[in-house]
């Protein structure tokens, strides 16, 4: 008996872990004005009593965590549809609602399913769109955030965000006894696995353009060092092991080139890498720091940090070499960049009066907008859509994850039940 | 980063200095490239660099100098006052003396702004108490330089006090 006490112990350990793991998404500020909509439990059918997954459910949250649409709460939903003729779109209209979307799950086979769903404009009442999918229990979740996106570019006209995924580090222990833990997850926070531990520092990973490897700095050899791993598979490259500083890697848009920041020769400096051979381009020459290199979506030119104004800012050099360009005069302290997918914003952490935030510097019109308002606010990056920032943020003694709208209206926390969550970096489209 | 007049000099003669025997910024092919296969999780921590070939007394000496290892910092700031300066002087001597001796200077940030830029920071700190061994007669070979930037505070914390221990250089013998 007791050792079958042990036994369920020890089993109920294991199965929590992975669970504990998990972000949870807390949305902080809400916006007026975002578009209402519901979305139906889909229908099932299966030989379970329920399907494997709430599909609807998984669809609302994504919605929801968008800023752009409020979901109907489950208790006020009307009527259950899963089929086009079971809507009768004036029971919509009551409930003010402008969309609606139903769907089914059928079990097609052992493990394997098919999801159907579609979208409808209530007040037109008239189906906008659909489709089915087969899939397998596995990519349940990546076909409901799929859905997600469909939805999403339908209605507002920009792709949706949602089956991408976000890498982050986290840190648990005392100091004398740390883990360092790399991770990837879906962009709800859901399915994180890791992909590297470590007792030593692990930091600044870096997507590359297909989203199937991540670039990053690793301390293991208690010096830092910059490897390249593929997520699916695990195995890994290293790339650069020079003396000082192997730091702050960026890939190039075509996949080819990494930038990353070394102070080989005596002081941090920017250099682009061929991943191919190795060969090195140095891109700055300055007695100050110069890192933290980004590149911009053309290829084209690369925008870092430096302190040779006497202060850390941002500014811009050609990505084949030449003189760098001042980019931010506003603040003491402007750091850490993301360029957004279309080129024409940056941001940045911005420092000033005691606190770090995050500001966004729009290209065309030259204004810096700060969109946040905690203490120590670092590592932005955009939402391969653009719509989105996620960043880290300090929450009492705990360092969280929060996003943030570009347009700085709406925000949301992402947290770990325990420990420092730290440097997400969000996914490219990929694939 | 701020530095003095004075150390900014020093600073750019080094510059010219290694710019020279360097000769240019670009090398094809030296770039030490291991796969390491699926080892995706094996990031075990090495064990500690550096000998510990010879025995002396005064290393261990709580009373003296030498036992002091810490250099502080000020915000954003690589810049050594005159008594950390004449503290590392009596370190390079003992460097001096004991030419298998190794030391791993280990600059550290506070937590305030970008991850990064601290690693450069630290760096840059590592790098000011480099100078002042090298100046002092302590071989290159026998100084190697770790920036952890925030990544290992001293103290925990988001205070003054805790930023204050961390902005730091700790000497590692």
């Amino acid at each position: 008996m007791s050792n079958l006490v042990k036994l369920l112990l020890f089993v109920s350990v294991v199965l929590a872990t992975p669970a504990q793991a998990v972000l949870t998404i807390e949305i902080t500020q809400g916006i007026e004005g975002s578009l209402p909509i519901a979305v139906v439990p889909f229908g099932w059918s299966g030989k379970t009593a329920a399907a494997p997954e709430n599909i609807a459910a998984i669809i609302s949250a994504d919605l929801n965590r968008s800023g752009r649409f409020e979901s109907l709460p489950d208790r006020d939903l009307v009527a259950h549809p899963s089929t086009a003729e079971q809507v009768k779109f004036q029971n919509w209209r009551m409930v003010n609602v402008d969309n609606l979307v139903i769907g089914q799950i059928e079990e097609t086979g052992e493990g394997q399913y098919a999801v159907n769903f579609e979208l409808f404009d209530v007040f037109r009442g008239k189906r906008l769109t659909g489709a089915t999918f087969p899939t397998s229990a596995r990519d349940l979740r990546r076909v409901a955030h799929h859905i997600s996106d469909l939805i999403y570019e339908t209605l507002t006209g920009e792709r949706g965000a949602f089956n991408t995924q976000i890498a982050y580090v986290t840190s648990s222990g005392s100091s004398k006894n740390r883990t360092y833990t790399l991770l990837v997850a879906d962009s709800d926070g859901y399915n994180p696995q890791t992909i590297l531990t470590s007792k030593q520092p692990l930091m600044s990973p870096s997507w590359s353009p297909d989203a199937r490897q991540v670039a990053y700095v690793s301390f293991e050899n208690k010096t830092s060092e910059i490897y390249i791993q593929d997520v699916a598979t695990g195995s890994r490259r290293k790339l650069a092991t020079f003396k000082g500083i192997n730091g702050a890697p960026t890939w190039s848009p075509d996949g080819s080139k990494l930038a990353l920041t070394l102070s080989r020769d005596g002081n941090p400096e920017i250099y682009v890498m061929n991943i191919g051979d190795g060969a090195l381009t140095r891109l700055t020459n300055s007695v100050a720091i110069d890192t933290e290199p980004v590149w911009a979506p053309d290829g084209e030119s690369i925008v870092f940090t430096s302190d040779r104004g006497g202060s850390a800012q941002l500014y811009r050099v050609p990505a084949r070499g030449g003189a760098a360009q001042r980019l931010t005069f506003d603040g003491q302290y402007n750091a850490g960049a993301d360029i957004s997918p279309d080129g024409r914003k940056i941001a940045m952490v911005h420092g000033g009066g005691g606190s770090y935030r995050i500001a966004v510097l729009d290209l065309d019109s030259g204004l810096l907008r700060i969109l946040t308002d905690g203490q120590l606010d670092e590592s932005p990056s955009f939402s391969p859509n653009g719509s989105m920032i996620i960043y880290a943020t300090g929450a009492g003694n705990r360092e969280v994850l929060s996003a943030v709208s570009v347009d700085g209206r709406f925000k949301q926390r992402l947290s770990l039940q325990a420990g420092n969550v730290r440097e997400p970096v969000w996914s490219p489209f990929g694939k | 980063m701020k530095l003095k007049l004075g150390s900014f000099i020093v600073l750019a003669l080094l510059v010219v200095i290694t710019g020279c025997s360097s000769k240019g910024d670009v090398k094809d092919g030296d770039v030490a490239i291991e796969d390491r296969g699926t080892d995706a999780d094996g990031a075990v921590a090495s064990g500690a660099t550096g000998g510990s070939d010879f025995s002396s007394g005064s290393l261990d000496d709580p009373n003296s100098p030498l036992s002091r290892r810490v250099i502080y910092f000020e915000y954003d700031s690589a810049e050594l006052t005159d008594a950390d300066q004449e503290l590392l002087t009596i370190h390079a001597g003992y460097l001096v003396a004991n030419p298998g001796q190794h030391i791993t200077l280990e600059g550290s940030t506070d937590e305030r702004g970008s991850r990064e830029y601290n690693i450069a920071l630290g760096d840059q700190r590592g790098l000011s108490v480099q100078r002042i061994l090298e100046l002092n007669g302590v071989a290159p070979e026998q100084v190697t330089v770790v920036s952890y930037g925030e990544e290992k505070p001293a103290a925990e914390g988001h205070s003054d006090a805790a930023w204050r221990l961390n902005r730091r250089v700790e000497l590692v013998y």
